[in-house]
């Protein structure tokens, strides 16, 4: 009998959070602290002549830093350390984006930074910029995949081979936390200490990248996460950029230093998702199924590489779908342009992939006249299946289940999706489905070389305090692992502790990301717990008493257990074959749209979910994952537009930067579908990714349904939709 | 770009904050959101955008739902002002706790205290408060965690628990 497990706990950030008195970044008071701003390139692309500061300002009054005086004689390298040493903290000579950082002031208080800013004049010579990444030469990464022989199935001319191809293109979308990036660096202590605190993720990407930029060790690099006003990735890598800037400010200055960007800052400048090209080629029987399948996906990475190999191989990886196929060819690629740098968003390349597979799969329906719920049940690999990489799906293997569910909550399966139908007065609903999966952890050997760790730790009151890297951003990280220790201690919730995410007490339990807090370190987390359990041994007595006389008699409380891979998992990275994933959480979205004809607006009514987590350990957090990441998904379907004009993002304030409000959600009817995984912990998947692959496809599909016409572009803007309809009628 | 207003001379203010006399000097144009979370130390009162888009520095002015980095300080002075920390907002805080609706938390403070005006509007018109009223009384207050199901839930949960939220 479970007691914390698929039972909901009040989060124990939510007290304070409902309150206001949970202290996030800008919300800290730190005496004599100044206040840091950034100088930045006004061009996408050129040489930085000079740097030219107005001599009536008065200097000394702030603090100067550029890459010549930051770096050389103080130690540290000019690099943003993440994946590639291809982007400098401050650009020295060549700009290759708008908004590259140049220079960091910092001052005593606001006028004085603002008119510092205002006081520096950055001379770029122009040099000619590459916004198209078809045209693009620099290649940050290639993936190629190959299954069987696809050429063969296209080669064979033959009555019963279906051959069908589209090209999807996906914009780019914003993350839009509602609390912009921000970060407080306090210079080297007499130790040779620095501190950081921040609004972040990862605490141990910024420590890393914190270490090599000032020529420290990373122990002596600290970082402290504050309450974090949401992620979704965006503030998985940019956090070790602000918190750079702000130590070497605060470094030159000898002072603290806050860098809290404001929105606009934040939305010109921030990383955001890879915009996308799949063409796709595919092959299907007459009755539907899918023989071949031939994928080129495209990525724009913008100016440097950051996150964007592992992006694509995540695209790559969940290009073919969640469907059998024997002959499968995917080929990837992501270029340098001179785009501000994409990164980390909720889904990681595969929205990108599983837009176009989907849409594939919608126009292949129409054509061969198959029910769109029939076409996705004839294909959907299923456990014994072995998919494009060669993995055989062995556990948790939820896919007929959330058909099946979908089919029972929303009736897909017996909608008559795009048959005509007569529409009465100047709006047309519609009905599509997407189906998709989303495989959980680190790609391939990730985890493996991640070696995630967690402590934890008997306190002499006999409460259990848990030290993990993992971050709490909102999706309920401290909710989970209060419920994970409780159960496997076989203690209260309140005799669980959970230490603050500072380098300098927890281990590193790898990046907050991947949809692998709850699978990957709540399995550490869990494991950790049960050798303390066992080392106090059970007992009639109350857990704390029975801790403290362990500890009377000298016990070891303290117990840090590092991951380990399930049995059986390999992954060969050089041919792309193996164990992709440790394991995959499938999902079914269906969508019911209203489509005005006078204007195209779509008005997104109705949206029902099924989700195979394995095992909901807290139903209220999943939900809340579910509802999040699809309205997400919903708003970059048709109302999240993000553009660029000669390198510069359209919509960098929030009066032009769109997401759906109460009035443009849809209401949401969720199905959890359990298929526990047996090396989850308690037979728990991820689930923070998944519910932003299938909410556009699904849109595109309902809107396809009640128009008629085959959006494949996101987002589908009443723009581009009447473009499609004027096309259908000359 | 705050501080262009900042440069008038400090005026003496006199107004009530979450029921407390509060005096004190800030240029006129100073915003009511600078001076509650710098002056006061009221720091609950979110800023997100600092252009009245995102709705996570609402506060009450009189009863009245504005958004504080909207709102110079002068036009306050003698107006009560309630933030998130005002302690009347416990059942509301509470439903939201109950129903998920805070997970990051950024938006939270303007959204309970925005459910605090609907609820009090609904009262005063004799309206019975129903989901659409929750929505769009809630439109203008942006939350990119929950898909705003539970937000809603939550507000509906306070306004139909009875007493006084």
């Amino acid at each position: 009998m479970q007691r914390f497990i698929g039972r909901d706990q009040v989060r124990p950030d939510g007290p304070a959070k409902v309150s206001g008195r949970a202290v996030y970044v800008a919300d800290l008071r730190v005496p004599g602290a100044w206040v840091g701003g950034t100088v930045r390139s006004d061009v996408a692309r050129g040489v930085l002549l000079r740097l030219e500061r107005d001599p009536a300002f008065d200097w000394s009054r702030v603090a100067f830093v550029t890459a010549a005086d930051a770096f050389g004689a103080q130690g540290g390298d000019n690099v943003q350390a993440l994946i590639v040493d291809d982007q400098p903290v401050l650009a020295e000579r060549d700009v290759n984006h708008w908004g590259e950082p140049l220079a960091l002031v910092a001052a005593p208080d606001r006028a004085t930074l603002e008119a510092a800013l205002a006081a520096v004049k950055p001379v770029i010579e122009p040099q000619p910029a590459q916004f198209d990444p078809e045209l693009a030469t620099v290649v940050f990464k290639t993936i190629r995949i190959v299954k069987g022989d696809v050429d063969g199935v296209f080669r064979v001319p033959s009555s019963r081979v279906h051959v069908f191809e589209g090209t999807y293109r996906t914009d780019s979308q914003e993350q839009l936390y509602i609390e912009p990036q921000g970060c407080i660096a306090w210079p080297a202590d007499a130790d040779g200490s620095v501190t950081v605190k921040g609004s972040l993720q990862c605490p141990h990407y910024v420590r890393k990248a914190l270490a090599r930029c000032l020529g420290i060790a990373q122990e002596k690099a600290r970082v402290v996460q504050m309450e974090t006003g949401g992620g979704f990735g965006g503030k998985e890598e940019y956090p070790s950029v602000v918190a750079c800037h702000a130590a070497l400010l605060a470094r030159a200055c000898g002072r603290p230093v806050s860098l809290l960007y404001e929105r606009h800052e934040d939305l010109a400048v921030t990383p955001k998702r890879h915009p996308g090209r799949v063409r796709i080629r595919a092959a299907f029987a007459t009755r539907g199924e899918l023989l071949a399948l031939d994928v080129d996906v495209l990525f724009d990475g913008g100016a440097y590489t950051t996150l964007s190999p592992v992006v694509l191989s995540r695209g790559c990886l969940h290009a073919s779908g969640p469907y059998r196929c024997a002959n499968v060819r995917v080929h990837g690629r992501v270029v340098a342009t001179n785009h501000v740098p994409y990164g980390a968003f909720r889904g990681f390349g595969a929205p990108q992939t599983c837009f176009a597979i989907e849409r594939l799969m919608d126009r292949a329906a129409r054509e061969l006249e198959i029910h769109p719920f029939a076409l996705r049940r004839i294909n959907a690999l299923v456990a014994g299946d072995t998919t494009a990489t060669g993995q055989l799906l062995e556990h948790s293997v939820g896919s007929m289940q959330v058909l099946d569910a979908i089919a029972r909550s929303s009736g897909i399966d017996r909608h008559a999706w795009c048959v005509p139908r007569a529409t009465t007065g100047s709006k047309a609903r519609g009905l599509g489905l997407s189906f998709f999966f989303h495989g959980a952890g680190f790609t391939g050997s990730g985890e493996e070389m991640l070696k995630g760790r967690v402590r934890v730790d008997l306190l002499a009151d006999g409460r259990v305090e848990v030290l993990a890297g993992s971050t709490e951003i909102g999706q309920g990280t401290n909710a989970l692992f209060t419920a994970i220790a409780a159960e496997a201690l076989g203690v209260e919730t309140a005799d669980i502790v959970l230490a603050t995410p500072d380098t300098a007490r927890v281990p590193d339990s790898g990046p907050t990301v991947a949809s692998r807090t709850c699978m990957v370190v709540g399995g550490v987390l869990a494991r950790a717990c049960r050798i303390l359990r066992e080392r106090v041994g059970d007992g009639p007595e109350p857990w704390r008493e029975r801790a403290r006389r362990f500890l009377a008699q000298g016990g070891d409380g303290t117990a840090t257990v590092t991951y380990e891979s399930p049995p059986g998992l390999a992954w060969d990275d050089t041919r792309y074959q193996g164990d992709a994933y440790p394991v995959f959480g499938w999902a079914a979205d269906v969508a019911e749209v209203e489509v005005d004809l006078d204007t195209c607006e779509v008005q997104v009514l109705r949206f029902w979910t099924a989700v195979d987590v394995g095992r909901a350990l807290q139903p209220k957090l999943v939900d809340g994952q579910i509802q999040g990441g699809s309205l997400q998904a919903v708003g970059w379907a048709h109302r999240e537009v993000v553009t660029t004009r000669a390198g510069r993002f359209e919509q960098d304030r929030l009066a032009t930067c769109i997401i759906p409000t109460t009035l443009d959600a849809p209401r949401f009817d969720v199905t959890l579908v359990e298929v526990p995984y047996p090396h989850g912990p308690f037979g728990a998947k991820g689930v923070g990714e998944l519910p932003m692959d299938g909410g556009a496809p699904a849109v595109l599909s309902a809107i396809e349904d009640a128009i008629g016409v085959h959006a494949d572009h996101l987002p589908a803007t009443p723009e581009r939709l009447l473009a499609l309809l004027e096309a259908r009628c000359p | 770009m705050k501080p262009v207003f900042e440069e008038a001379a400090p005026v003496e203010l006199t107004l009530r904050v979450n029921g407390a006399t509060r005096t004190l000097r800030a240029p006129p144009l100073r915003r009511l959101l600078d001076v509650l979370r710098e002056d006061l130390a009221l720091t609950g009162t979110k800023e997100g955008c600092g252009e009245g888009e995102c709705g996570a520095c609402t506060v009450l002015v009189d009863g009245e739902a504005v958004l504080s980095c909207l709102v110079p300080v002068c036009q306050v002075s003698g107006t009560e002002v309630s933030t998130v920390e005002s302690t009347g907002l416990a059942s509301i805080q509470q439903s939201f706790l109950a129903e998920g609706g805070a997970q990051c938390g950024i938006c939270t403070p303007g959204m309970i205290v925005m459910t605090k005006a609907w609820i009090d509007a609904c009262r005063r018109d004799g309206v019975a408060p129903d989901e659409d009223g929750a929505r769009l009384a809630l439109a203008g207050n942006l939350c990119r965690c929950t898909g705003y199901g539970a937000i809603v839930a939550a507000a509906l949960a306070s306004a139909r628990g009875g007493g006084a939220p």
